[in-house]
């Protein structure tokens, strides 16, 4: 539907790829573990490769939860959009097809938060 | 002395219409729709603008009279509750942090509401209406004037409450309150009048004055209970001001009535979703509380919104479908939301703290089916860290509702476990969203939202820095910088409250006022 | 059945106003709160200038009812003489 309006109404996005100087956002969210109240967003190279996601900067953002140390990241489960995905840790953002503004999402079999209350 | 000659008074009915018609005339060297420019183009069709009836028939010379009255008696208390240094009667020193989140998100509301109905009286052709709007926009600058100076008061004291006006347009939780608005008053006059005089005055502004203000008071906060519920005496005429919007537009033409039902289902969940920040300080913020979000939500909602709903029912209005999402997120809603700033206690303008352990029973006795199961594990983990040193502060930016622009804390209705992600293609970029509703609004009119100033997205284009400041320099510190162009003091305004100034110098205070030093 | 209701703020203005009405309304219920009385009644609700400036013992106008008003709920009928909320559903 269009905006009703008394004269043209159009315009540029606000979160357009070509103003993050380079980098392009991607959002990633740990399924079971609302300790961290919602997914994080982050803006990172297309050239980046996905392992240095799980090795350099997942630590940081999800290291505070107990569980975090406990992940096997071979047996956790991918999902693009909501459907099963398989990153390719040593390819880059880009090869792995992710773009600009792509929510992925990680579930980790056998843990399940605080008490295993999902948080 | 002259004999006055005795005058038969006229009754309030034709008084109203004495003063309220005929005030106007009809243009001749202007066409109509160059002076009421935005009246036709939202699609609302009116034939006749006299139809239109304020049932409280209040002429401007009244208007004066009781606004005076009440300005009065708000002054006399206030005063006296400054001179008396009423700040230190409060429960404890974390009640004031609601005081700052009001300040710095609802006042400046208050403000835009105001220029708001000034706006839409001036586009609305009929007498009437346009004196209603005008009285209103009184209202709201009123409100906006007397929450500043009451709340003036505590700014002398407590920290957060420096630069409400700068914080509003900057903060990232405050461009929830401000896009709300921002979003209504860029809508056109009648989209407007629906969006504030009805579904936000007459269904929501209930839960945001009356439990939040009476809670005021049980508190001990004679000042901001005072200026609410001087507020709320104006918001009584506005509830009714919007019904009768909504009952006029929809007796005008029957072409008006889908109009009408998609912005009460728009407003009524944008208005929702802001007051998911009533929700949290009803239950979390208040030391002593009145009643949870819950049982608030059940009788404004539910009970009374649901009596106004049935009663729209012979126009065809019906109950806005997200009531039913609503319902689901009852028992979730000031959980999820109070969570998110323990998380982001960095970055907020106010203090957060884990409850103490009674007030953990209180939330577990009002919310028997939700909370020890999902968040008292949460908030006793939080609490055992905090105690060996290890308080939890989220570092990470989150992501946002592009509707909303609330962080997507709200789980899937329904599944309380599971984050609820919605997401839209539009021209070559990928929109979130927290819920189908906000989804919904953003496919209606995309070319709007698309607009929408997210916070987190600022940061990362280097739109949230101080002038000057260079993000490539060596040991560039982000957060810091994004506080600074915040005016939010780190380590004094943030943080949590437990060691907080505030904390200490309110203690040292009420100490100093109960016995002799 | 649906309820309306008229919330006024606990002071000496508001007292006979308040007395006022439940003689008025036999059905009214009446919920104190801190600071706020809220007067919840099913379908109907009046208020009536006689019953208060009876109580008052002075002239009464209606709208002086704004000053101490908090919220109301039900469609508005005003006269000199009497205020009624109302549902018609």
């Amino acid at each position: 539907m269009a905006v009703a309006a008394v004269k043209t109404y159009e315009f540029e996005p606000a979160d357009a790829l070509d103003k993050f100087h380079g980098a392009q956002l991607l959002y990633i969210g740990w399924e079971d573990h609302l300790l961290f109240c919602a997914p994080f967003a982050f803006p990172f190279p297309p050239t980046m490769p996905f392992g240095a996601i799980v090795d350099q900067v997942l630590p940081g953002s999800f290291g505070y939860h107990p569980d975090f140390a406990r992940i096997d990241w071979a047996q956790a489960e991918w999902f693009k959009s909501g459907k099963p995905w398989s990153p390719d840790f040593a390819k880059s953002l880009a090869e792995n097809g992710l773009k600009h503004k792509d929510v992925i999402r990680f579930r980790t079999p056998g843990l399940t938060g605080i008490q295993g209350s999902c948080s | 002395m002259d004999m006055q000659a005795t005058k038969k008074k006229l009754g309030l009915k034709e008084r109203y219409q004495v003063m309220t018609r005929g005030l106007d005339w009809e243009p001749s060297y202007q066409k109509k729709e160059d002076i009421y420019p935005y009246v036709a183009y939202e699609g609302i069709k009116i034939h006749d603008w006299d139809k239109w009836e304020d049932p409280f028939r209040l002429t401007m010379d009244a208007y004066w009279k009781y606004q005076a009255e009440k300005e009065r008696k708000l002054y006399a208390i206030i005063d006296a509750y400054a001179q008396n240094n009423g700040h230190l009667n409060v429960t404890d020193a974390r009640y004031l942090n609601t005081v700052k989140l009001f300040l710095t998100g609802v006042s400046p509301l208050e403000y835009m509401a105001h220029r708001g109905f000034a706006h839409a009286g001036r586009q609305f052709p009929g007498a009437g209406p346009r004196v209603a709007c005008l009285m209103q926009s009184l209202d709201e600058i009123r409100h906006a004037q007397t929450q500043i100076h009451a709340l003036s008061n505590y700014n002398k004291h407590y920290n957060g409450l420096h630069d409400f006006r700068h914080m509003h347009d900057r903060v990232w939780y405050l461009s929830v309150p401000k896009s709300f608005f921002d979003d209504a008053v860029t809508a056109g006059p009648f989209e407007f009048m629906v969006a504030i005089g009805f579904s936000f005055e007459y269904v929501l502004t209930n839960l945001l004055f009356v439990p939040f203000v009476s809670g005021a008071a049980y508190n001990g906060d004679m000042s901001t209970m005072t200026f609410g519920f001087s507020a709320q005496s104006d918001e009584a005429r506005h509830m009714t001001l919007g019904l009768e919007v909504i009952k006029f537009i929809l007796e005008q033409d029957p072409d008006n009535l889908p109009i009408v039902q998609r912005w009460i289902d728009k407003w009524t969940w944008r208005g929702y979703r802001v007051l998911t920040l009533v929700a949290m300080m009803m239950d979390y913020m208040l030391p002593k509380r009145t009643m949870s979000w819950k049982e608030a939500w059940e009788v404004y909602f539910e009970e009374n919104g649901g009596a106004l709903f049935k009663d729209l029912a012979r126009y065809g209005i019906t109950m806005p479908k997200c009531a039913e999402t609503i319902a689901l997120e009852k028992d979730h809603l000031s959980h999820q939301a109070w969570g998110t700033f323990y998380n982001y206690g960095a970055a907020a303008a106010f203090h957060t703290w884990v409850p103490e352990k009674e007030e953990l029973d209180w939330l577990a006795s009002k919310y028997p089916d939700s909370f020890d199961k999902h968040y008292r594990p949460r908030l006793e983990y939080w609490r055992e860290q905090a105690a060996k040193g290890n308080r939890f502060y989220n570092k990470t930016l989150p992501m946002l509702c592009q509707t909303c622009q609330i962080p997507m804390l709200f789980t899937e209705p329904g599944d309380p476990t599971k984050i609820c992600y919605r997401e839209v293609d539009y021209k070559d970029n990928k929109y979130h969203f927290c819920s189908d509703h906000c989804k919904e609004i953003f496919e209606h009119e995309p070319e709007k939202y698309i607009q929408s100033w997210l916070p987190v997205h600022q940061i990362y284009q280097g739109n949230c820095f101080p002038e000057g400041t260079d993000p490539t320099a060596e040991g560039f510190d982000p957060l810091a910088a994004v506080l600074q162009y915040y005016h939010l003091e780190f380590g004094r305004d943030n943080l949590d409250f437990e060691g907080s100034e505030d904390q200490k110098n309110f203690d040292a205070w009420r100490g100093m006022a109960t016995k002799n030093a | 059945m649906s309820t309306v209701f008229i919330a006024l703020q606990t002071n000496e203005d508001t007292r006979p106003i308040i007395e006022a009405i439940v003689a008025d309304n036999p059905h009214a219920r009446v919920n104190e709160q801190p600071a706020m009385v809220k007067i919840d009644a099913e379908r109907t609700l009046t208020v009536r200038r006689s019953s208060i400036e009876a109580l008052l013992g002075r002239d009464f106008d209606l709208q002086e009812l704004h000053i101490n008003l908090i919220s109301l709920s039900g469609n508005i009928d005003e006269t000199d003489d009497e205020l009624t909320l109302s549902w018609n559903a």
